[in-house]
């Protein structure tokens, strides 16, 4: 492009960009200028340039058809680096600044020579069910050949490959009536439900407010240009404490019961945002009442040729002239079925754009519009239409013929010109109304799709619901402020503004559909959508291949599913598969819009919910201890948990082996504080224990702890824990640490629900309690003399018991019960003062040679004692008998949750899954957790599984490998020689107790 | 998201609550004197009309308390929300029609 041409786009005077402020950005590299307030495209244009980017399947040379978020081809990536490139932007969307860098996609190696285009030379062979057909065979072909090759041609742009290093917010906020859309209708409507004292939020996707008052440069409102009007009235709201205003806000998804999402753009469109300003912002917002006022979007005709560079919607032209100073090109010939082009005409002629002719395909069209362009001299060419657009990275002339009675098309005459405006009449924005569930209905007069009865506290207003009179809509977006506010509850007298408006009366116009075509026009590239390179043909092939429904026609070719939903191509989709059907538009219908009206950054959607924020991160008192012990740390549920303290050169397995023989032989410490923990109280505390747990609870003394197991109705274990009686009305329960909100909630259920006759509370204190396990023969030594005088002695508090004490003056509930199979102590304290605690038992433990321990070896300790984990030895379908704790099941208990359950045939089938231990025939071998189980080495494949290993460790204790698992009639099988079929070998395995280490419990009672 | 009516809290967001199934399902008073297809009737059969339905809710996230309401289905629109205990009120043909809408 020379300089020459690059300055002469842009119109002196015209626009609304800052010419004092000037901004060079790059586009593939090359350095350009634009202004302050020009979008990507604006400022391209200005520098003559129109090719943005190349198409999805065919690859074929794409432009800039819009000038808003309607645009489907001028898709770009934004930013570079690894992490800061935001692809699949819209070059009308974004705004230039000083900085700024943006690359074309979906080309190789470059935008004016892409190799992909050869896609384009073989389109006749690439219709709609194209990749359906044709790469079925051979079948794993698929992922190894077809689908990378398909992937890296096909596809948009390329998504960062690093964490995104800006940040994102998130509001949730109510307001009495939400205006969606800040053109002229919305713009009245916030300004009368202001005035009649309701909180308004006023929203618009662009970068200022106004619409198409911004590019209207024939109406006056009270006498001035329309664009001061906005300037006025943007004044009047600003100034009104009750409204809050939007720019570069997109409401992009209206959800049930009125709450609306915005995404709300702060810092794209500036060189040197503040870094504490975050990039997005998502709002959630309730309003009581909401007001669309989301306008009309331009049809493109469709016609061969109709996606090359230099075609473009006439409305767009003309916001391209008007609101941003730039002349899309020298020569314009406007291809129109609606009155609204000749103004464009009118207004290009006056910037001095000449008009090669206008082509309007009504036979009659008369307004004072129609009138005003002859009068201008501009050719008109009545009951015609545009055939064929010639040129490939950018027209150089069209094609435009008569239409004969009949349908068909005459001879057509050439006419030279570097830009063709297509004015196809207006498609009313439905796209938040359908996302509110309203039902559109077909309008006849107007021949298109118009809101019907609303679903939700809204309304829609002017040109969205076919108002397209300025005067009318002024005045309708008026009477919808006045009514959203009322509904919303104020219901006083509004002083009305009276404004005088005078514009183009506008007759009636439009086509939908493909343009009347010379010959049968099979291989006509005649585009419906834009961006997913549907054309008019894909659509007739879906019919004549037997598709009916709208839906599967969208399916089957893709129409409307791009990211641009469709704008600007669903209503030619929906004209085309009328005709081909033979079936009026209206008994067809439209597809479905969905969210989000436009695409949103997954940074908005994530807000502040990432990082160390994305889950809440758990730690308990003692961390600080374990991070300074060098503690490898694991997650549990929320909770950080130290893992193992490995010593210098030690990995986890020597670190656990050693913690482990160090608590069997002397005294470990573990924090326990994870344990879940509530409090029953009350004076039916016992019965309602009773009637939650399997176990007994009548009985237990105050001072006794139990081990209860919960079932579900179901009667499969639910979930377990120690639980002590600390008075007659008081349980102080423990459950697993992943089970603790869980098992609250199932027992409030029950309380609430089902057992209103008991008097209980219900207390978490989860929170309340840190846990400091002390575990191993020596504990007791360790503790005495720490507990301020108290008898901890085996006579006065043996194995399961519990006592109210303090601990260095320090408030404390001693739990003596055991995880470990070891004598063991659990020290329950204020998490506040825990830390100092631990600190104390651990001073007293050093001539002990205490060591601290972590989960691994919590976990191996029990598996050699067989105690079960709920949820690694069960998982939903273990009864407590299954689990080998039948035990625990209390007999006497007329009820308790699961019992009747428990009572059912198939729970007494003796080749249920039953607990046991397995010992590898070779020692040294640690199965694998989750592995099979099966009778023999020689079964054919599929092998009848007859268990599974649910834990598996190297026990030190022991010096070999023990596991657990569950195991069809495992109980009658000791003894018995089973098989795990691993990859690459079987691994015999003996049947055994689960109980691997002091199965009579001696060490416990010492 | 769904606006809710807690009977304690009033309208709060949907995502205070969780939906803890179909309501008026008493568990029996005596489970051992069911058979075994009365006692699966309670334990696993659950309507799941197209239109209203009777359901309970917990309010997660603020009371903690269960409590009932009626909801179309189809619509999600809530005709009533009411305490646990109380019988599950009468719809009039035109709260019916307004839920369905």
């Amino acid at each position: 492009m020379s300089s020459l041409s690059r300055a002469s786009a842009r119109v002196p005077g015209r626009g609304r960009v800052n010419t004092r402020r000037p901004v060079r950005f790059t586009f593939d590299g090359r350095s350009f200028e634009g202004f302050e307030g020009d979008t990507l495209a604006s400022a391209l244009l200005a520098n003559g340039v129109h090719l943005m980017g190349r198409s999805f399947k065919y690859h074929r040379p794409r432009g800039p058809i819009s000038a808003g978020s309607d645009e489907p081809n001028a898709v770009v990536a934004v930013g570079s680096g690894p992490a800061l490139q935001t692809p699949n932007l819209v070059a009308t969307q974004v705004e230039v600044y000083d900085g700024l860098t943006a690359q074309s996609q979906n080309r190789f190696p470059c935008l004016q020579f892409d190799m992909g285009a050869v896609n384009n030379l073989a389109s006749p062979l690439i219709p709609s069910g194209f990749y359906y057909k044709t790469f079925m065979w051979p079948r794993n072909f698929w992922t190894k050949v077809y689908e990378p090759i398909i992937r890296r041609s096909a596809g948009l742009g390329v998504a960062p490959t690093e964490p995104d290093p800006d940040h994102y917010a998130f509001q949730y906020t109510f307001c009495d009536v939400l205006v969606a859309g800040g053109g002229p209708a919305g713009l009245a409507a916030a300004l009368t439900a202001a005035k009649a004292g309701a909180e308004v939020m006023l929203a618009d996707e662009t970068a200022e407010f106004g619409g198409s008052l911004l590019f209207d440069r024939a109406s006056r409102i009270d006498g001035l240009p329309a664009s001061e009007w906005v300037e006025r009235t943007v004044a009047e709201l600003k100034k009104l404490p009750n409204v809050r205003m939007f720019t570069r806000t997109t409401v992009f998804n209206y959800g049930p019961h009125n709450m609306v999402a915005l995404n709300e753009r702060l810092t794209d469109h500036l060189s040197t945002p503040n870094p504490a300003t975050p990039r997005e912002r998502l709002w959630q917002v309730r309003a009581k009442q909401v007001v669309i006022a989301s306008g009309a979007i331009e049809r493109p005709l469709v016609f061969e040729g109709n996606d090359r560079p230099g075609v473009m919607l006439a409305s767009a032209a003309q916001t391209y002239l008007n609101r941003y100073g730039v002349a899309c090109g020298r020569k314009a010939v406007i291809a129109t079925a609606d009155d609204s082009a000749y103004r464009v005409a009118l207004d290009l002629l006056e910037a001095g754009v000449k008009i090669a002719a206008i082509v309007d395909i009504r036979p009659k069209p008369d307004s004072e519009l129609f009138r005003k362009a002859k009068a201008a001299g501009i050719k008109v060419l009545v009951n015609s239409t545009v055939q064929r657009a010639h040129g490939s990275q950018r027209i150089h002339s069209v094609e435009l013929a008569p239409v004969l009675p009949g349908g068909d098309v005459g001879e057509g005459k050439n006419y030279s010109c570097d830009l063709l405006l297509m004015a196809g009449g207006w498609t009313p924005s439905l796209h938040l109304f359908s996302q509110s569930k309203g039902k559109v209905v077909y309008n006849a007069e107007l021949d298109t799709y118009l809101p019907g009865e609303s679903a939700q506290a809204e309304r829609s207003t002017g040109s969205c619901r076919g108002v397209y009179d300025l005067g009318e809509v002024l005045a309708d977006g008026l009477k919808a402020g006045v009514a959203a506010a009322k509904d919303a509850g104020f219901d006083g007298e509004v002083d009305l503004p009276l404004w005088e408006v005078t514009s183009d009366a506008i007759g009636r116009g439009g086509f939908t559909g493909a343009l009347p075509r010379r010959g049968k026009g099979l291989t006509a590239m005649a585009f419906v959508d834009y961006q997913n390179d549907v054309t008019a043909k894909d659509v007739k092939l879906a019919v004549r291949e037997g598709f009916r429904s709208i839906e599967h026609i969208k399916r089957y070719t893709t129409t409307g599913m791009a990211t641009d939903q469709g704008k600007t191509s669903n209503l030619n989709a929906l004209g085309i598969a009328s005709s081909a059907l033979g079936r009026p538009k209206q008994q067809i219908g439209l597809t479905t819009f969905r969210a989000p009206y436009t695409p949103v950054t997954f940074g908005a959607f994530s807000g502040h919910e990432r990082g160390n924020l994305f889950d809440p991160d758990r730690r308990t008192p003692i961390d600080p201890w374990a991070r300074s012990k060098g503690a490898v740390f694991e997650d549990v549920s929320l909770w950080r948990r130290a893992r193992y303290f490995p010593q210098p050169g030690e990995d986890m397995d020597a670190a656990v082996a050693r913690e482990c023989l160090a608590v069997r032989k002397s005294v470990g410490i573990f924090d326990a504080t994870t344990l879940g923990k509530i409090e029953v109280v009350g004076p039916d505390a016992a019965e309602f224990m009773n009637r939650m747990y399997v176990n007994g609870w009548t009985k237990l003394g105050v001072g006794k702890c139990r081990y209860g197991l919960m079932c579900r109705e179901n009667g499969f274990v639910y979930d377990d824990g120690v639980v002590g009686r600390i008075a007659k009305d008081r349980f102080h329960v423990t459950t697993t640490t992943g089970g603790a909100a869980g098992v609250l909630t199932m027992m409030e259920d029950y309380l609430q629900t089902e057992w209103q006759d008991l008097d209980v509370w219900l207390t978490s204190t989860s929170e309340e309690w840190a846990v400091i396990a002390v575990q191993g023969p020596k504990a007791r030594e360790v503790l005495a003399p720490l507990v301020d005088g108290l008898d901890i002695s085996h006579a006065t508090m043996p194995h399961m018991s519990v006592v109210e004490g303090t601990i260095g003056g320090i408030p404390m509930r001693l739990f003596r019960v055991s995880f470990s199979g070891e004598l063991g102590f659990e020290v329950n304290v204020p998490p506040s003062r825990a830390l100092e605690v631990w600190e104390r038992i651990w001073e007293a433990g050093k001539p002990y040679g205490m060591t601290p321990y972590g989960t691994e070896t919590m976990h191996v300790l029990r598996a050699e004692k067989g105690y079960i984990i709920v949820g690694q030895e069960t998982d939903g379908t273990a009864t407590p008998d299954d689990a080998g704790c039948g035990w625990a099941v209390s007999k006497l208990k007329k009820d308790f949750v699961g019992k009747r359950s428990l009572a059912l045939p198939a729970m007494q089938d003796p080749d249920r899954y039953q607990l046991v231990g397995l010992y590898t025939q070779a020692p040294q071998e640690v199965l694998e957790e989750g592995a099979q189980l099966v009778a023999s080495p020689n079964e054919v494949i599929p092998m009848n599984k007859i268990g599974h290993v649910t834990s598996s460790y190297h026990s030190a204790t022991l010096g070999r490998s023990i596991a657990l698992a569950m195991v069809s009639g495992g109980r009658t099988r000791m003894g018995e020689t089973l098989y795990v079929p691993m990859e690459d070998k079987v691994i015999p395995v003996t049947v055994t107790s689960p109980v691997f280490y002091d199965a009579e419990g001696a060490r416990l009672n010492v | 998201m769904l606006l809710i009516r807690c009977p304690y809290c009033g309208e709060r967001a949907e995502v205070e609550f969780s939906n803890g199934g179909e309501a008026h399902i008493d568990r029996p008073r005596d489970p051992m004197s069911l058979t075994d297809e009365e006692w699966a009737q309670y334990l696993y059969m659950r309507d799941n009309p197209k239109g209203l339905i009777a359901e309970r809710w917990r309010h997660a996230h603020g009371c903690n308390r269960f409590f009932n309401a009626i909801r179309d289905t189809r619509t999600d629109r809530f005709v009533v929300t009411y305490e646990i205990g109380q019988p599950r009120p009468e719809v009039t043909p035109e709260q019916a029609a307004e839920a369905a809408r």
